[in-house]
């Protein structure tokens, strides 16, 4: 079961981000990688973040914890987690957070865990270092996590290298890995794309029980759909840094607003819907998304979109709320312009 | 090349590859163990179809496909085109014939950004299978490119760019216009859309699709991602560890799979739809590997409806419906 989704205008969630703008600042220019985003987290929720590449999803992910590589630059906004700006506190501070209060698990389990170190240690060192726990305290928490993440055999796979463990194991690790300290929040980034179908399916399902079990909130980022409505409570829809529509899961699927959401949504192709005999036409969105280095003026989205006014493109549409938890960037749903930065 | 009467444009027969690896154990002495890549696959492709090929990684679907162009050398098997088995050709010493039977039958990589030469511009890409199959005398050449941009959707002022300068989808679009460039009956297309954004792979779906409509070019589409092999292919073919264990048209497998791991891989989607009921065929540990092949059919230890008979015999391909079989000893 699904917990019960939370509204945007919950009094005090768990994690708030608020006017968030990280910038690139390259040789050619300025990036706008993410420009303005707004999101919540209320705790025990998921929330699922979805975009195509160069969307902005990853890079805000990653800054929720500071983790966005240079030359990534925080312009503007905040990060309130349990009561603090984590884009206001000294990296003492955070280094104290991260892992503890608000873990993440990466995309490639290949890469994300050292090679030479054995499961054991790169297990244990997260719980001494935040916890003080004892060598032999910390091996047993650590075994006990292997098990609960339904690896076998935990206490030998402890003495093991990543490279002894299969790519569905390796990411076992790392949600494991993730939960030592029970965090409050959990950060999962594209968590099963390198994986194969059928342990993706079982990768979800144990996130999916442990969440529950846990009673922890999650930020689940990802480009499939299908993973994003198995998993979500709420979802993001980004696009070109800025977010279009969030609302809950059920709202956006069954009837979302924003154009971009739509026309993402009729682009998949489903496995459970006969394409023969019809013409063979996926409905798509022409073009392709901005080059963020010149960004275009007004609505991101303007010159893919079917309803494009000349308003939009000059005016940058702003959050709206249509219905209570359901949010809108689109001048056509009624939101407000913004002027130009 | 004179086609046999109703041969089917492709016909694989009892394709294998198997590799031969050393595996040593710590102090022990070294061992040479098999690898069953592709083991004994055979299928039929008629023109304007598409064959989907399905499995997870490690599946050999693309050490299928790549023997099938003599990119990977098969240690045995038949590849008849319309009729005529073009593998000794292919492994000849007589290099037009050789060359005769690559232009029928062409190939697009999964990775446009690896498989177009970055100091090459999109003419000179395109010019290179022209120059090869000597298909037109070179006055022709500069009209077939323009064609062949404007095809795939690009433009023809477009060719003297270099592939850093295009998205991916474009490459890809690129990748697709090479393969046509010398007019072959059959393409096999390596995973042409994953990895693109969902917005892009769809446009490339259509295309590929839109070609097949216009050309009746046969496809032999290898893929990961089952929603799009439903959306683009007429038939399915799914792999478990180098075999075939369900094949048949696409609506028929997609609508009652019967081997239980097509019923696994199907139903392990997470359909795009929130609070969709959970039809899930619960798959049993991990893919083994191709060279610890288990015994009886590969797949027992993972199945939930395994017989004891499973164990013993390796079930062969039977009819399960009008245009589908499966290798099955108790099919769903």
């Amino acid at each position: 079961m699904r917990s019960i989704p939370v509204s945007a205008a919950d009094p005090a969630p768990l994690l708030a981000v608020e006017g968030l703008k990280v910038h690139f600042h390259t040789r050619d220019g300025v990036v706008r990688a993410v420009d303005g985003v707004d999101f919540q987290v209320a705790a025990g929720q998921t929330l699922g973040i979805v975009g195509e590449s160069g969307s902005g999803k990853t890079v805000s992910s990653l800054t929720l914890l500071r983790l966005a590589p240079p030359p990534a630059k925080i312009v503007a906004g905040r990060v309130m987690f349990e009561g603090e700006d984590l884009l206001t506190q000294s990296d003492k501070r955070l280094a104290e957070i991260r892992g503890r209060r608000m873990a993440m698990i990466f995309q490639n389990p290949a890469t994300s865990l050292n090679p030479v170190l054995s499961i054991g240690s790169q297990l244990t060192e997260i719980l001494r270092w935040h916890t003080g726990a004892s060598a032999k305290a910390a091996r047993e928490r650590a075994a006990e996590l292997l098990a609960l993440v339904g690896i076998s055999d935990p206490v030998a796979r402890l003495r093991q290298y990543p490279h002894e463990l299969s790519g569905g194991m390796k990411q076992r690790v790392g949600i494991a890995r993730a939960l030592l300290c029970e965090p409050s929040l959990l950060l999962a980034d594209e968590p099963t794309t390198a994986l194969d179908v059928t342990i993706q399916a079982q990768i979800l399902d144990l996130l999916a029980d442990l969440r529950q079990r846990l009673g922890m909130a999650m930020v689940l980022v990802t480009h499939d759909m299908g993973v994003v409505a198995r998993m979500a409570d709420r979802i993001t829809v980004m696009y070109a840094g800025r977010v279009c529509e969030t609302a809950d899961a059920v709202t956006i699927f069954n009837a979302p607003q924003h154009p971009y959401t739509r026309a993402l949504l009729e682009s998949v192709p489903r496995v459970d819907h006969s394409y023969s005999g019809a013409r063979r036409v996926l409905p798509s969105i022409a073009g392709r998304p901005p080059d963020l280095l010149h960004a275009p003026p007004g609505c991101r989205f303007h010159d893919r979109c079917p309803e494009a006014t000349a308003e939009c493109r000059q005016v940058m549409p702003r959050e709206h709320v249509v219905a209570a938890g359901h949010t809108v960037s689109c001048l056509r749903r009624g939101s407000p312009g913004e002027s130009a930065p | 090349m004179t086609p046999l009467p109703d041969a089917p444009l492709l016909d694989v027969r009892g394709l294998r590859k198997h590799y031969k690896v050393l595996k040593r154990a710590l102090f022990g002495r070294r061992q040479a163990r098999i690898v069953r890549a592709v083991d004994d696959i055979s299928f039929v492709l008629q023109a304007g179809q598409t064959l989907g090929l399905v499995g997870e990684s490690g599946c050999g679907k693309t050490t299928a496909a790549r023997s099938i162009l003599d990119l990977v050398r098969a240690d045995a098997g038949e590849i008849r085109l319309d009729g005529q088995d073009v593998r000794p050709i292919l492994a000849g010493a007589d290099r037009a014939a050789m060359l005769g039977v690559r232009r029928r039958m062409q190939y697009v990589f999964q990775d446009p950004y690896l498989s177009l030469n970055p100091r090459w511009t999109i003419d000179e890409a395109l010019r290179e299978p022209l120059r090869v199959h000597a298909a037109q005398d070179q006055q022709g050449w500069k009209e077939r490119i323009a064609a062949l941009l404007e095809t795939v959707g690009l433009e023809p002022r477009h060719g003297v760019r270099y592939p850093h300068e295009f998205s991916g989808g474009q490459r890809q679009r690129v990748g697709i216009a090479r393969a046509l460039a010398v007019g072959p009956d059959v393409v096999l297309l390596d995973e042409p859309v994953s990895s693109l954004d969902i917005s892009v792979r769809a446009q490339i779906l259509n295309l590929l699709a839109e070609l097949q409509d216009r050309l009746g070019v046969a496809y032999v589409y290898i893929s990961h991602d089952l929603s799009s092999v439903r959306f683009i292919s007429t038939h399915v073919a799914v792999m478990y560890l180098g075999r075939i264990v369900e094949i048949g048209a696409v609506d028929e497998i997609f609508a009652r799979p019967r081997h239980h791991y097509t019923a696994a891989l199907i139903s392990a989607i997470p359909p795009p739809s929130p609070g969709a009921v959970d039809k899930r065929v619960h798959l049993l540990g991990e893919v083994p590997s191709a060279i610890d092949r288990p015994t009886g059919c590969a797949f027992h230890p993972r199945c939930a409806a395994a017989l004891p008979i499973c164990r013993e015999i390796d079930p062969a391909l039977q009819p399960t419906g009008p245009n589908s079989q499966a290798a099955c000893h108790n099919p769903a």
